[in-house]
This record gives C-alpha cells, sequence and structure tokens, in this order.
C-alpha cells in the first residue's frame, strides 16, 4: 500500500512540474506548447493569423479562424528556436501566414525519425491541408505514409526526389551559392589566409553550402588553405567545440559551419576573436562582436508557392530551390560588424555573378 | 603526419581530450558509486540534461558559473533522490526506471529551454587558472595545468573517490551491499541507506557533469550532452568499477576523439574516411570494455533490488 502512494506522489510530483512549467515563463510566447517524454515539443495547432481585411466575411466577435482557414503543420527535427535548420522553415510559415489565412501546427524536435513519422501520420489523419515534412531524414517515412492520403498535400526537404507520387513537393536550397559568397567573404577578410570548416555530416545541405564555400574561398584566394572537418554528428556541440578550437591552433582566423550543432563552435571562434559565417539563419546574435554575415533561408519563397497551388488543387509533383535569383537566400550582414566597403562590393559582384551565371560555384 | 607532431598541435590535442573527458569523468564517477552499491542507473543521461540546462539558466540568469554549477548539484540531488525512491524504495525494474528519468530529463529540460530561453543565448564560461609554477612547465603546463576551474575539480574528484570507496567506513559498507547485501543486512548495514547514499552522490555528480559541460561550452541547446551520459555508464565498465580505470576511460574516449579531429583538421586523415573516423572513439572504447569485462567482475548484487528475507 505504501508503495502505491509514492508512486501516485511521483506521478502527481511530475504532472505538477510539467503543468507549472507550461503555465509560466515565455512572456513573449503566444502559443500554447505541449510536450512528450521523448523531447518532442508539440505546438498545438491554437496559432491563427487574422482573416485579410479585405474578406467579405467579417470574423466578428469571435477570435476563432475562419473554418476555411488553410492549416499547415511543420515537423522538424530540432529546435524551432534553433538559430539554423528548423528556425529557417518556421519563420517562413509564419511570413507566409501573413498574406495566407493559415492555421499553424509545429512539432520539433522529432530527431527521432519514428516520432517525426508518427506526427506526420497524426497531422494527415486530422486533415491538414500541407504537411511538411522538413528535414531529409523524413522521405521514408513519407513514402509509407503520403499514399495513405491522396487529399493532403505533403512536402519534404531538402531534397530533389517527389517519389513520383502526386502529393509529395520536394524542396531545397542551392546553399552552394550562397556559401559561395559567403566563402568569397571570408578569403577577402581572413589575414591568415586559414579558413576552417565545422561541418555535420558530408551530405545534403550540408555539404553544398560547405563545397561553396571552399571554392568561393578558393575562387577568391587560390593559395587559401580552406580546412574542412565533418564532426560525424548534427548534434554533437561539445564535439564542434573541439573542431573549432582544432582549426584556431592550425591558424584559422575565419570559421563557418553548418548544422545546429555550431553552437559550440561559435562560442570557440568568440573566445578566439576569430571571424564566424553562418549558414541557414541569421547567427549574429550568438556573437555579435565576430559574426561577419549569414546566408539566411528564406523557405517562404517555395512555401508561398506550394500553397498557392495546393488551394489551387495541384497537391504535389514538383521540386523547388531556393537560391539568390529567387530571393530564397539572403545574405544578412550583421550590422555590430563592420565590413569593408570594397569586401561588400566584391560578394555584391559575386551575387550578380552567380546570378547571371558568368560565376559557377562548381557544384 | 609529421603536422601532428609540432608543439602547437600536441598541446592542443591533450588539453582537448582533457576538456572532452571532464563531463563523463564527473557522471561515471557518480554512476560507478551506484554500480557499487548494487544499482545500475540509466537515467544518467538525463540528469545531465536538467543538470546542464539549470546550470546554464542560473548562468545566463545571474552571470555567476558557480552558481550556476550548485544548481547543477541541486538538481541532481533530487534526482538522486528520485531515483532511490523508485530503485530502493519501490524497487522498480532499475533498467526501466532509468530509461524513464532519461527521458523525462530529455523533454523536460528542453521543454524549460523553450519556455524560459527560446534562442540560445551565450553564457559565461569558468575562470581559466593557471596553476603557479607548474603552468611554466613547457609543453606539460599548457597540456595540463592551464585549463578551466571545472577541470581540476574533476580530477580532484578521482582520488576523493579512490579514498571514499577504499579507505572509509562508508566506502565498506558500499562494497559490502553490492557484493553480498543479504551479508551486510546481517551484520547491521542498512542496505537503503547505502544505496539511497550512493544514487544521491550519482545524481551530484551527473547534474555537475551537465552543468560543468553548459557552461564550458558557454550554450545550452536541446539534447546538448549527445547521450554522453550512456557512455559515462560504458565507462564505469571500462573502468572496472574503480576510479582510476573510470579516468582511463574518460581519458581514452577524449583522446581519441580529440587526436581524431587533429588528424581530420591538418588533412591526415582525408575526409572520405570522416564518417567512419567519427566511429573511432566507440569503437576503441568497445574494444577495450571487451578486453576489460573478461578480467573484472561486476558488484554480485548489480540491478538486483533488495528485500529483506529473500
Amino acid at each position: 500500500m505504501e508503495k502505491r502512494y509514492l508512486w501516485i506522489g511521483l506521478g502527481v510530483v511530475a504532472i505538477v512540474a510539467i503543468l507549472v512549467v507550461a503555465l509560466s515563463g515565455g512572456d513573449d510566447d503566444e502559443t500554447t506548447e505541449t510536450t512528450v517524454a521523448s523531447g518532442e515539443t508539440t505546438e498545438a495547432p491554437s496559432e491563427t493569423t487574422e482573416a485579410p481585411s479585405e474578406t467579405t466575411e467579417a470574423p466578428s466577435d469571435t477570435t476563432e479562424a475562419p473554418a476555411e482557414a488553410f492549416r499547415v503543420a511543420v515537423i522538424a527535427p530540432s529546435a524551432q528556436n534553433d538559430l539554423a535548420f528548423t528556425q529557417s522553415m518556421v519563420d517562413a510559415v509564419n511570413v507566409v501566414s501573413g498574406s495566407v489565412d493559415m492555421e499553424i501546427a509545429i512539432t520539433d524536435g522529432t530527431f527521432i525519425v519514428e516520432d517525426a513519422a508518427s506526427a506526420i501520420r497524426d497531422y494527415a489523419d486530422q486533415g491538414y491541408d500541407l504537411v511538411i515534412a522538413h528535414g531529409s531524414q523524413y522521405g521514408g517515412s513519407l513514402v509509407e505514409i503520403a499514399p495513405d492520403f491522396p487529399d493532403v498535400s505533403f512536402a519534404w526537404g531538402t531534397a530533389a526526389d517527389t517519389f513520383g507520387l502526386p502529393n509529395v513537393y520536394a524542396y531545397e536550397a542551392a546553399s552552394d551559392e550562397g556559401g559561395y559568397v559567403m566563402g568569397v567573404l571570408a578569403a577577402a577578410l581572413s589575414e591568415s589566409d586559414t579558413v576552417g570548416v565545422v561541418g555535420p555530416v558530408e551530405v545534403g545541405d550540408a555539404k553544398l553550402y560547405v563545397d561553396g564555400f571552399a571554392a568561393g574561398v578558393l575562387g577568391e584566394n587560390p593559395g587559401a588553405d580552406v580546412k574542412i572537418v565533418y564532426t560525424g554528428s548534427f548534434s554533437d556541440v561539445a564535439l564542434a567545440s573541439e573542431t573549432a578550437q582544432a582549426h584556431a591552433t592550425a591558424g584559422a582566423d575565419v570559421l563557418t559551419g553548418s548544422a545546429q550543432m555550431v553552437v559550440g563552435a561559435v562560442g570557440v571562434a568568440a573566445e578566439n576573436g576569430i571571424l564566424w559565417f553562418g549558414t541557414q539563419a541569421n547567427q549574429a546574435q550568438l556573437a555579435p562582436e565576430i559574426v561577419v554575415a549569414s546566408q539566411v533561408y528564406h523557405w517562404e519563397v517555395v512555401i508561398s508557392q506550394i500553397v498557392a497551388q495546393v488551394q489551387a488543387g495541384t497537391l504535389g509533383g514538383e521540386v523547388f530551390v531556393i537560391d539568390l535569383a529567387n530571393g530564397g537566400e539572403v545574405i544578412e550582414y550583421n550590422p555590430g560588424y563592420e565590413v569593408p566597403a570594397d569586401v561588400v562590393a566584391k560578394a555584391d559582384a559575386t551575387i550578380a555573378g552567380i546570378i547571371d551565371g558568368s560565376i559557377s560555384t562548381g557544384s | 603526419m609529421s603536422d601532428f607532431f609540432t608543439e602547437a598541435v600536441l598541446i592542443a590535442t591533450v588539453a582537448g581530450g582533457i576538456r572532452l573527458a571532464v563531463p563523463l569523468l564527473f557522471a561515471s564517477l557518480g554512476e560507478m558509486f551506484g554500480q557499487r552499491s548494487g544499482v545500475l542507473n540509466l537515467g544518467v543521461d538525463g540528469v545531465m540534461l536538467l543538470g546542464a540546462f539549470g546550470g546554464y539558466y542560473a548562468v545566463l540568469k545571474t552571470d555567476n558559473v558557480w552558481l550556476g554549477l550548485l544548481v547543477g548539484v541541486a538538481i541532481g540531488v533530487v534526482f538522486g533522490l528520485i531515483t532511490a525512491v523508485m530503485s530502493v524504495t519501490l524497487k522498480a525494474e532499475q533498467g526501466i526506471s532509468g530509461i524513464g528519468i532519461y527521458l523525462f530529463g530529455l523533454g523536460f529540460s528542453d521543454l524549460l529551454f523553450q519556455k524560459w530561453v527560446g534562442t540560445p543565448l551565450p553564457i559565461k564560461a569558468f575562470p581559466k587558472i593557471n596553476i603557479p609554477v607548474l603552468s611554466d612547465i613547457p609543453i606539460i603546463g599548457e597540456m595540463l595545468f592551464r585549463h578551466s576551474a571545472v577541470v581540476y575539480i574533476a580530477f580532484a574528484a578521482v582520488p576523493l573517490s579512490m579514498f571514499i570507496i577504499n579507505r572509509t567506513n562508508f566506502g565498506m559498507k558500499i562494497r559490502a551491499v553490492g557484493e553480498n547485501p543479504e551479508a551486510a543486512d546481517s551484520l547491521g548495514v542498512s542496505v537503503t541507506k547505502v544505496r539511497y547514499a550512493t544514487l544521491i552522490i550519482g545524481g551530484l555528480l551527473a547534474g555537475v557533469a551537465g552543468a560543468a559541460l553548459a557552461i564550458d561550452l558557454k550554450i545550452f541547446q536541446q539534447n546538448l550532452t549527445n547521450a554522453a551520459g550512456f557512455i559515462a555508464i560504458a565507462l564505469v565498465y571500462f573502468g572496472a568499477w574503480r576510479p582510476l580505470g573510470v579516468m582511463g576511460g574518460a581519458l581514452l574516449y577524449g583522446f581519441v576523439n580529440s587526436i581524431v579531429l587533429q588528424l581530420k583538421t591538418l588533412g591526415i586523415i582525408p575526409r572520405s574516411w570522416s564518417d567512419i573516423a567519427a566511429m573511432a572513439p566507440a569503437i576503441v572504447t568497445i574494444l577495450a570494455l571487451v578486453i576489460v569485462a573478461q578480467r573484472f567482475k561486476p558488484p554480485a548484487a548489480l540491478t538486483k533490488p533488495f528485500e529483506r528475507g529473500r
């Protein structure tokens, strides 16, 4: 009997603790969040946008979204404010919701693919109009799930394969383009002619960015030494930090890196006064004194097109790409770091060259 | 290869290996106490994550790294106590209850982070301490005696653990309870109290391991430990349940990681081998574990809940 009470007591303490946290803090957080033990954080689909002003049916005194709101779900592997991969998509969906009457649900932190698959199926089952599986590791799950929900549109990336399914879109970033521009900037600012890269695993978006960056450095300074290290992990912050330390030892005075584990590397760069170039999201706030610029993804360029096509009745079968030309990739400078005007001019010329095709990133 | 044997690279490799070993050392020493008393705690990584977030958040709000470490201690003690209640009093299956603690720590640390912090912001790090005289020794001084304060604390915990296990009455009780709880009980040793104490020590050190990791990295992120707590459990087996062995395991893991990173940076390990090389620390540890496992036996009562009269 005594044991039973202890178990009940432990359960009550755990539930109370979760409730206290869920109901407290987050002054700037207007969404409802719940969590499960796997670390998956789910935003309940309570966040809705206001109906456009020109709508003929005014929502009068109700705060709920109109019934015809376009329902979008995003499933992503890391935290929605990771200043990297996941945040770039969450930001994009929020931007699109400014012009489309939209209801958004986000499940982030699903680094376990089975958890993501369960969330994807769940949203499809709930009748969401568009389910975005934001992670190249989710492709296998989509192949199984999408055929079961022919009326639901799915989008996934970064990838270039729709599996021949009529209700699957794919999207990817030409991250080599922004990477190339960052490489040119890095080479122009490096005094030691040694630049380092902290990469996760040599695949997909990360590989494309790193290859583009290296090409940019060597395009600007063929004699430069580009040291590329893939740690073998997307999430090992300690290893990323030590990799940055190794680059510092090797004489690198400019670093870059891709994926969410780079936050550790940025700290080491700041400690050693090494310049940093970010990608996927603006990373200036991680270390305002050393972040020069970030290649920022504006997936809204793609998402707005997908939403329009789904609304028009086309549920998939197309691959979209964001790049410098369509504004899906933007080089954002850190206002806290003053880049010499001639270096900015070089970057601008490089962007123009990539867009008009006179410069090849080599990828 | 000659690039590797330069002074700067060797110093960086050793110093990096030591840094990588520190969280593992704290956590595996703590786990060792529990296992020596017969309790396997698989929840180390969860407590590390909670300690990491607690330490990070305290430093973010106060700029005081020692307060951050203290918060890690407090969180560790609380979860050590919870582990003890589940494993000792409620006699829950140790593997399953540990996984429960791990999953709770993984999810709850991230939930707290999302609610209270959001976007990762850098924090202050531990102060670097150059040990007088010793830090001036050429090469060795830079490798070993110019670290952050928490590194020295971690390595000081090794002889302290040896002393507690081997030279104190409490240590004798831990060993007795881990090997033969019935005999210890018949001699008047409270198996419950000893196991509570070791699990609280284990929780405390896991909390410290997490806080030390976050403060050293100056950041927190979802799943920051990246399963280091599970590696720490393996290192207890690797170290044959002895503090020195555990330290050897943590250092081996740290050094192999550090050496691989340096070899990659210098281009000695080609990029095409990068993924295979990333597995090197795990492979070396498993191989060493296989060799050690044949020579040493775990505490006889490990994973067995104690019930008087059975």
